[in-house]
């Protein structure tokens, strides 16, 4: 399968890239990862008359980490960042990275342009929204910041102005006492997931003080699990809470019927994958090493 | 009808060098079998899902069905005609005949970049981990288990 013609560009720096795109216009598209703008162009669902490919510009592949911050590059593979030590250190990010799609596409596929092409499907918007992020936005006119929460509009849709880049990703390290977990059930390993669920905890003499919870796949946007937040905060962790927590997560979840399962079904899933993030999240906080990730057969 | 585009590219498969003109909506799977002629790499569901088209791109297993040839210049690509050495079948190779991992052999190419490559990172790979690491290639025949046994086989030595 080919796509439609088009005309290629490559940029040096992402700068030029952006006033690239504000030249070429409307039709025109850059390609980062390309794990998912591709297979688009090849079903000719996407049929962009230029593409500017953001994957010859030098410094864009990083991850550092500066006081209790960390920045992403955004052209950071999601195989750099499974195999980086934020396994330890920020495990709910190890388990997003490590269990997207199959290997090949870790290779290529950029948490850049995963927030940037904000698809509900996507893993990492529901991760990274449990955490203080903050996405970093760069154009031929200067340089922004927005709020991860406030980036993603809709499906497929986020703030960014068509002559604007993903220029960084930068992650606020959890307080002290917080543990996080990523879990996403998908059917094998190279398709989307049919749901998933982002937790981070902050836990306090035994009792949580902080949760933040966002389920995935189950909305046009990640969809942030206001009452099962509440079941958890003030209260210690144990099967009851846990309970409460995972249906108040069932009514919030907003699926849709699709060949990945009922609505029924995915609503159901999400109560069960949030009972056993919810136990790693605290296991983690307590100093616990616990290795998750995507679940399929 | 429009001039066509063509961005010249200097490209290195199984060690040789290549200098291309590709029309950028050429896909890399289609620039190794029709410019190239290396048949080995098989195109099968051509939607990124089964990883019969799997190369190493600068040494890291990719399917090349979802990039563009394009994008391929200054890299060094391995396909399965890269991997035997001197008329020596790879040990993955042997393995794979000798344990029966194939059927149809469709997936084979594929099935063994991903092993390859999974073999250079891990010699000694857990059940778990050749799991994981082929699970980005689907077999319709065998049911996976003699090719999890070539791979075992192969890192036995």
């Amino acid at each position: 399968m080919f796509p439609r013609s088009f005309n290629y560009h490559r940029a040096s720096s992402l700068r030029e890239a952006a006033t690239m795109l504000g030249q070429l216009g409307s039709e025109a598209r850059a390609l980062a990862g390309g794990q998912s703008l591709i297979p688009l162009m090849k079903l000719r669902f996407a049929n962009p008359a230029h593409l500017v490919d953001l994957n010859f510009i030098k410094d864009t592949s990083y991850i550092r980490a500066e006081g209790d911050v960390v920045r992403f590059g955004p052209m950071t593979r999601h195989a750099e960042i499974e195999n980086s030590d934020l396994r330890t250190r920020l495990p709910i990010v190890h388990d997003c990275a490590a269990g997207i799609a199959d290997v090949q596409v870790r290779n290529r596929g950029t948490i850049g342009g995963s927030v940037a092409e904000a698809d509900p499907s996507g893993d990492w918007a529901t991760t990274l929204l449990t955490l203080n992020t903050e996405v970093r936005c760069i154009s031929a006119r200067g340089e922004r910041t927005v709020a991860l929460q406030n980036f993603i509009t809709d499906a497929y849709t986020t703030v960014l102005a068509p002559d604007e880049l993903v220029s960084e990703i930068d992650v606020k390290m959890p307080p002290k006492n917080s543990g996080g977990c990523y879990l996403a059930f998908k059917r094998c390993a190279p398709v989307y997931a049919s749901a998933a669920v982002a937790v981070q905890l902050r836990m306090e003499d035994g009792q949580c003080r902080d949760a933040a919870i966002y389920l995935g796949c189950v909305g046009l946007t990640p969809v942030r699990a206001t009452s099962a937040e509440g079941e958890l905060r003030g209260q210690s962790i144990n099967p009851d809470t846990i309970i409460k927590a995972a249906d108040a997560a069932r009514s919030a979840a907003d699926p849709q019927p699709d060949m990945r399962g009922s609505a029924d079904y995915k609503r159901s899933l999400v109560a069960g994958l949030l009972k056993r993030a919810i136990d790693v999240a605290a296991r983690r906080a307590r100093g616990e090493r616990v290795e998750v990730s995507h679940i399929y057969a | 009808m429009p001039e066509v585009q063509r961005v010249p590219i200097k490209v290195k498969v199984n060690g040789k060098s290549y200098e291309l003109a590709v029309e950028p909506r050429m896909l890399l799977v289609e620039m190794i079998r029709e410019d190239l002629d290396l048949t080995g790499t098989h195109i099968g569901c051509d939607t990124t899902y089964c990883g019969a088209c799997t190369v190493l791109f600068n040494g890291l297993p990719v399917k090349s069905c979802t990039m563009f040839a394009v994008q391929a210049d200054g890299a060094e690509i391995t396909t399965v005609e890269g991997l035997e050495k001197d008329g020596h079948l790879h040990p993955l190779q042997e393995a794979f005949v000798n344990q029966h991992g194939l059927q149809c052999g469709y997936c084979t190419p594929g099935m063994l970049m991903s092993g390859a490559y999974l073999l250079s990172k891990h010699p000694h790979p857990s059940e778990q981990e050749i799991r994981k690491g082929i699970a980005g290639n689907t077999c319709r025949c065998t049911g996976y288990q003699n090719i999890f046994k070539a791979i075992e086989t192969a890192a036995k030595g």
